[in-house]
């Protein structure tokens, strides 16, 4: 373009001298959509928007999408201390607990897993990389003797394992100082934590790592047969291998399927 | 002057956008590429008619062609268990001992017990069998709770020292050191004589002395001569074979804090998830008896 003062000569549409119809047709109208930035930016959120609702709203009232099932109970303080351990350390990049219904999948790991059996996870960990296998239902499936081992040198027992050495859990004591903020946290975010449970936090976290102590309190707020009452690491103290080895010991193992039979048109 | 723009004749027509004199052609997309485009929403409107798709008022509309993720894999799972219903029931109900005289069953048994194996009891006995330390080597000819296929049998159905199951095997040695039940001198020459039993002994002076320790507190167990007792899970100690070590600061670990070796139970009324049934225990059975150890 030259520097010349003149005006460049409007475009045809622009002046309205073209040949086009004079009744707006709807890719005129939409013609105002694509030259208004913020108009665009407006109309694509709200499109999205529409998108989104109809995926993620469905979810929450659909019948077939909440399935209720028995035995579900919130973690104990030392479970969920374990399962605060299992977050940190980061098992989740390379385990899963997710059983996906195939064949394959339910003959190694047992019973596909179910959307129930995650409602008190927060954040749930289905994850979505197996390096190691899924942990959805590894609960009641080794002995603890066999975790310690294998946390302290994954290769002593799976030769073939390529799964890190976590030794230090089993030196690293804790107290359960926090657990009940914990429990708060979660209580504020919907797991049902009755305000017994969380008073008696500190109590039931030691309680559960010492078959010795009183637990009788412990198993009437979580339940007496799906609480795990032992000294998980075999040595004296609660450690994190305590909490983690307690968080295993459980995954997977509420709900009795011996019993439960899910609605398989889900 | 604004450049004239080359427009020819026959040219398409632009889209009216002009920016410093640019001006753009408004081609038409390519006949193909439009086509595809309709032909994937329609694609899509038939899918979602075919498929569990649109959310209704209660449920999702469940598509016409009854597709279910979980009736699929139940089908699924139907189908392989009536295909080998038959020969499982076969496994589960013949006289076990007589399972390695049927050729048909037993090429079945060890196929589906190796399956079963490398699934459930590889983690801790290992891929091949040989297993780890403090986890038993299945493979050879020492059997801590006897390695007939009778004894095989009821170690994986109820498994050893475990709380799950009532019927579990059970002993326990006690912890001579931790206990106070020896002093440790005398701890010292039963690890000596232990030791001698099948190698060199540390301290060759101490081996008479622990011989008389180990008469008085081992021997009720392991018996006089030390070659164990499948009955109550005491090792041989006289066969060079260990579980935990046979170096002296193993020795010396085990009589002093004593071990105790857990298996959990798998027969589907003791084990916690109810993991395998009648036929599986049997296959896995007949498959580690035939390692090469079995009695």
């Amino acid at each position: 373009m030259s520097t010349d003062d003149k005006k460049p000569p409007m475009p045809a549409s622009a002046t309205g001298a073209g040949d086009r119809p004079k009744k707006k047709s709807i890719l005129d109208r939409h013609k105002i959509l694509e030259t208004n930035a913020t108009l665009l930016l407006i109309f694509s959120f709200l499109v999205v928007t529409v998108g989104g609702i109809v995926q993620i709203a469905p979810l929450f009232y659909l019948e077939n999408t909440i399935e209720e099932v028995e035995g579900m109970r919130p973690y104990t303080p030392l479970e969920l201390a374990g399962r605060e351990i299992y977050v940190r350390e980061g098992c989740y990049v390379c385990h899963s607990q997710m059983i996906r219904p195939m064949r394959d999948e339910v003959e190694r790991y047992g019973h596909y897993s179910l959307a129930a059996e995650s409602m008190y996870d927060h954040p749930f960990q289905w994850g979505s990389k197996r390096t190691g296998p899924d942990l959805a239902r590894v609960g009641g499936r080794y002995s603890d003797e066999w975790h310690v081992d294998h946390l302290r040198d994954p290769q002593s027992v799976v030769p073939e394992s390529v799964m890190p050495k976590y030794g230090f859990l089993e030196r690293t004591m804790i107290d359960g100082r926090y657990i009940e903020d914990v429990m708060s946290v979660h209580h504020f975010v919907g797991v049902p934590y009755t305000e017994e449970q969380l008073a008696n936090a500190q109590a039931d976290f030691r309680a559960q790592a010492d078959p010795d102590s009183d637990y009788d309190g412990l198993l009437e707020r979580y339940g007496e047969e799906s609480v795990n009452v032992r000294n998980f690491d075999g040595q004296v103290g609660i450690s994190e291998a305590d909490a983690l080895i307690a968080y295993l010991q459980m995954l997977g193992t509420l709900v009795d399927f011996s019993t439960f039979t899910p609605d398989a048109s889900r | 002057m604004t450049k004239k723009s080359e427009i020819k004749k026959g040219d398409p027509e632009t889209t009216g956008h002009s920016w410093d004199g640019i001006e753009e052609f408004n081609n038409p997309l390519p006949r193909w590429w439009v086509w595809v485009f309709y032909a994937t929403i329609v694609w899509g409107v038939i899918y979602t008619i075919a498929y569990p798709a649109w959310p209704l008022v209660n449920s999702a509309t469940a598509g016409v062609m009854g597709w279910s993720t979980r009736a699929n894999v139940a089908a699924e799972i139907a189908a392989a268990e009536e295909a080998n219903a038959a020969i499982n029931e076969r496994l589960a109900s013949v006289e076990l001992a007589s399972i390695a005289d049927d050729a048909e069953l037993s090429t079945y048994a060890v196929s589906a017990g190796s399956a079963v194996f490398k699934t459930w009891c590889a983690q801790c006995h290992g891929s091949g069998a040989a297993g780890a330390k403090g986890y038993p080597n299945l493979l050879d000819d020492a059997w801590l709770w006897g390695g007939d296929i009778e004894n095989i049998h009821y170690t994986i159905s109820h498994g050893i020292r475990n709380e799950d199951d009532p019927d579990a095997r059970y002993s326990e040695m006690p912890a001579f050191g931790r206990d106070e039940l020896l002093s440790g001198e005398e701890i010292d020459q039963v690890v000596n004589y232990v030791m001698s039993l099948s190698g060199e002994p540390q301290d060759a002076s101490l081996v008479e002395a622990g011989a008389e320790v180990f008469s008085y507190n081992c021997a009720a167990c392991h018996g006089e001569d030390a070659q164990g007792d499948n009955l109550q899970g005491a090792p041989n100690l006289a066969d060079a074979i260990w579980l935990y070590g046979g170096d002296y600061d193993t020795i010396h670990n085990t009589v002093y804090y004593s071990r105790f070796g857990v298996m959990p139970p798998w027969s589907e009324e003791a084990s916690p998830a109810g993991r395998l049934s009648e036929a599986e225990i049997r296959a896995v059975a007949t498959y580690v008896h035939q390692l090469g150890g079995g009695e």
